[in-house]
């Protein structure tokens, strides 16, 4: 800790005698949510890769700000054997912040790891078609795979694939040795991470020379610390009322993006009444997502009709189709034998877009003669009842995986849709690696899943973010939970 | 006086063993696996047994609750599930900013109640004594939170004298970081003296009917001479016992405040612990607090004995 202190007095230092006029090249940024640990390879929270991800550790490929797949530290790759081999070619001279040459055995080491019997990657899933990892020399690695797969250069772009190396693995939680253009310097927990430019990055250097992540759950005082000046940008601000005063305020700008987030109503279609399409298309047409965007999400928010985001190439606009029409839904429950209305069960995990949300959603219900019965959980407690336990007929929640339509092809899946024709669908895709066949697949899967009114599809979580308005080059979608800070500057 | 401290001793072991069954059954019955938190919704079955094993909850609760209990007494609180270091330091840490903080409000409370109480009780009827009395009503009803917010738009956003929040750290100097802790507690002794002053008043106004006060009067002692002579000790006891219980809620009940001002202590501790299921956290640190609590409570009644010797009779 010592060290990092030192080294951080050196970077203040640095800053402070350099010329007072130029423009600032340090950056504080606020987060509603603390990571648990800084190690991106075990763990779920997204606060982790809000931190490290692209700034710390980088993986063979990344995620471009709009959701494309770029290269990272493999500078090329070839496809051989009918796409069941891939070989990487890797960058030249890349270090670690310890000083540690970065070569195609720390590939081979960050790639077993994850896979390995008593790996905890809380994305495991993603590395399940690799076979095999094989050094060919210092600057070549093959992945050899048990089926041809279109997704694998996706799935390495994720930061729970980001390589390190295996001397400082194990310590990779509290003290991260990455790739990337910033160095960890100091952790105060409960506080923040402060991370320093990397002077010898192999790559384009970035123009921050250090960078604050500071720790602010509640609302107000995330309003106070921005407006007080601690706090530069804020990228997932917490309370989005508060955003027309801050667009008002030639101070700050107000950063609107999408998500990944596509946040819908499950339905549990493994038990009555909602295995029943009819009852689950009734809900649907009861729901009026305008009045859950306004009412919920003050107004940000990009309506859907199905499980996928807005911004991707393959998306296909299918909600008319579940277009708001409480008169539909009406007959529709008569029809399906429930004339004199029913009660489901509505449990509502913590964030706003839940709770208010569920409100909102439980009138609307109202009004078809469905009644709820509301009980709000904790996440924990969420992933217990409903997700392992399926103890629910309706949730709300937002699923932040990018392209994730492929959850809809595991019948085990917690809202258990079951469907021979996506599943064969998704198998296809799977093994595709055309691009535009993959794009008519999607876009197949899409109409599926809509006509089949799996689940209430709501809304798109928005990304507001509010920054300082002379603070330039931040992500305004976020296409994975990232602060990739390698572009950021200041304005003059 | 011995045996009241043995006897007293005794009671305050038995509560520690109680409290340290409800905490533990309490907060492992609440639904809520730990790993499958951590690990989030696409975790597969074979990680989330391998995460549970590497952190030891794979052994039945009793089983946890010796190796937990037991470790306590070593001063070995375990090891945090989320942050993967060890309790007792990450308890360490954050003492060092709610320690100070509580007794910075003791102080700031004590402060400012003793003077005014007894000022506003020497003057008792009188104009100066309304409007004391007028304050103290006001500052029992503010909740702390919202008089910390009215701080922070004053002092952080509008006049720009302190930051809004977060703790600057003892590296950066002590008053750099009493700076930090001015705003929180100010917020958290305010109201605490607002009760204090009215408790010092009423106490010393009950004390002035007593005989023996009279008696000193009528010897031709001055009022101001009475108060603090005959009245002020005896006034004292129930100033004591709130002071006692304050402090107890300053430690505990920091935590609003502290998320108020992002400031990293022990409330903010807690409070990210139950969110992420960090069982062994939350766990140890209500130990902690119940700890300090029983202990406080002690040093309060033994301060009792000390001020009224009658006590120390009537228990032997």
């Amino acid at each position: 800790m010592k060290l990092h202190y030192s080294l951080t007095a050196l970077v203040v230092v640095a800053v402070l005698s350099g010329s007072a006029l130029a423009a600032r090249t340090d950056v504080t940024l606020g987060m509603p949510l603390e990571p648990p640990n800084l190690d991106p390879t075990a763990g779920a929270a997204a606060a982790i890769d809000e931190v490290v991800y692209a700034n710390i550790y980088e993986g063979l490929t990344r995620f471009a700000p709009d959701g494309s797949v770029l290269p990272a530290l493999a500078k090329e790759w070839a496809i051989e054997n009918e796409g069941l081999r891939y070989v990487f070619t890797l960058h030249e001279g890349v270090s670690y912040h310890d000083g540690a040459e970065f070569n195609a055995d720390d590939v081979k080491f960050s790639l077993d790891r994850a896979m390995a019997e008593d790996s905890t990657n809380a994305q495991k899933g993603l590395f399940s078609n690799i076979d095999s990892v094989e050094v060919i020399d210092p600057l070549h690695v093959a992945v050899n795979l048990k089926q041809a797969d279109g997704s694998l250069l996706f799935n390495l772009a994720w930061g729970d694939a980001v390589i390190l190396d295996e001397a400082t693995a194990a310590d990779a939680a509290t003290n991260p040795v990455g790739t990337g253009p910033f160095i960890f310097a100091n952790w105060v927990q409960g506080d923040r991470v402060d991370i320093v430019k990397n002077p010898d990055y192999w790559g384009t250097p970035v123009q921050l020379d250090k960078a604050t992540f500071k720790f602010i759950s509640e609302p107000t005082a995330a309003f106070a610390a921005l407006m007080a000046g601690d706090v530069d940008v804020f990228p997932n601000y917490p309370a989005p009322e508060n955003l027309p005063q801050f667009d008002a305020d030639p101070r700050f700008s107000v950063v609107l993006g999408s998500t990944e987030g596509e946040t819908i109503l499950t339905m549990n279609n493994g038990s009555t009444p909602l295995n029943d399409k009819r009852v689950r298309e009734a809900i649907s047409h009861a729901i009026n997502r305008d009045e859950i965007i306004d009412g919920a999400m003050f107004g940000y928010g990009t309506p859907i009709g199905s499980h996928f985001a807005p911004h991707h190439p393959a998306y296909v606009d299918l909600t008319e189709q579940s277009a708001f029409d409480p008169e539909k839904a009406k007959e529709l429950l008569v029809e399906a034998g429930y004339s004199n209305g029913l009660t489901l069960s509505l449990k509502l995990p913590p964030p706003s877009y839940a709770r208010r949300g569920g409100e909102i959603i439980a009138a609307q219900l109202r009004d078809i003669g469905i009644e709820t019965e509301i009980e709000n959980v904790e996440w924990a407690q969420w992933i217990e009842q409903v997700f392992k336990g399926g103890d629910f007929d309706l949730t709300i929640v937002s699923h932040t995986e990018p392209l994730d339509i492929g959850i809809y092809a595991n019948p085990d899946y917690y809202f258990q849709y079951d469907n021979a024709t996506l599943q064969e669908l998704m198998d296809t895709f799977n093994v595709e690696t055309d691009t535009a066949k993959r794009e008519q697949m999607l876009r197949d899967a899409q109409k599926i899943i809509a006509d089949d009114y799996v689940n209430g599809y709501l809304f798109q979580l928005a990304k507001t973010g509010v920054a300082s308005a002379k603070l330039k080059g931040l992500w305004a979608n976020a296409p994975t939970q990232a602060n990739d800070l390698t572009g950021v500057y200041w304005e003059e | 006086m011995l045996r009241f401290v043995l006897t007293r001793l005794m009671s305050l072991l038995a509560t520690l063993v109680v409290a340290s069954c409800i905490v533990f059954f309490v907060i492992e019955v609440v639904p809520g696996d730990p790993a499958s938190f951590m690990l989030g919704i696409n975790a597969q079955p074979d990680t989330l047994a391998a995460l549970r094993a590497e952190l030891g909850l794979d052994v039945p609760k009793w089983q946890r609750y010796l190796h937990w209990t037991g470790g306590m007494l070593s001063g070995d609180f375990g090891t945090s599930y989320t942050y993967r270091t060890p309790v007792a330091n990450m308890i360490a840490d954050r003492l060092w900013i709610s320690l100070p903080l509580a007794l910075f409000a003791l102080a700031l409370s004590t402060l400012i109640a003793l003077p005014v109480g007894l000022w506003a009780a020497s003057r008792r009827g009188s104009y100066a004594d309304s409007v004391v009395m007028g304050f103290t009503q006001l500052g029992v009803a503010i909740p702390n939170f919202w008089f910390a917010l009215l701080l922070v738009m004053l002092f952080a956003i509008k006049l720009g004298w302190f930051s809004a929040g977060g703790f600057a750290g003892w590296d950066a100097g002590a008053f750099a970081a009493m700076k930090s802790l001015m705003l929180p507690a100010i917020a958290l002794a305010l109201p605490q003296a607002a009760i204090l002053t009215r408790v010092m008043r009423s106490s010393l106004l009950d004390v002035m009917n007593e005989d023996y006060i009279r008696t000193a009067r009528a010897k031709g002692l001055s009022v101001r001479q009475v108060l603090l002579k005959h009245a002020l000790r005896n006034a004292l006891i129930p100033v004591l016992t709130i002071i006692g219980l304050q402090f107890s809620f300053l430690i505990a009940g920091a935590i609003i405040i502290e998320n108020v001002f992002f400031l990293p202590g022990l409330g903010r501790l807690i409070f990210q612990s139950i969110a992420q299921r960090d069982l062994i956290v939350v766990e140890s640190v209500v130990m902690l607090l119940v700890f300090a609590v029983v202990i406080i409570t002690f040093l309060v009644d033994v301060a009792y004995a000390w001020v009224d010797p009658r006590l120390r009779q009537a228990n032997r």
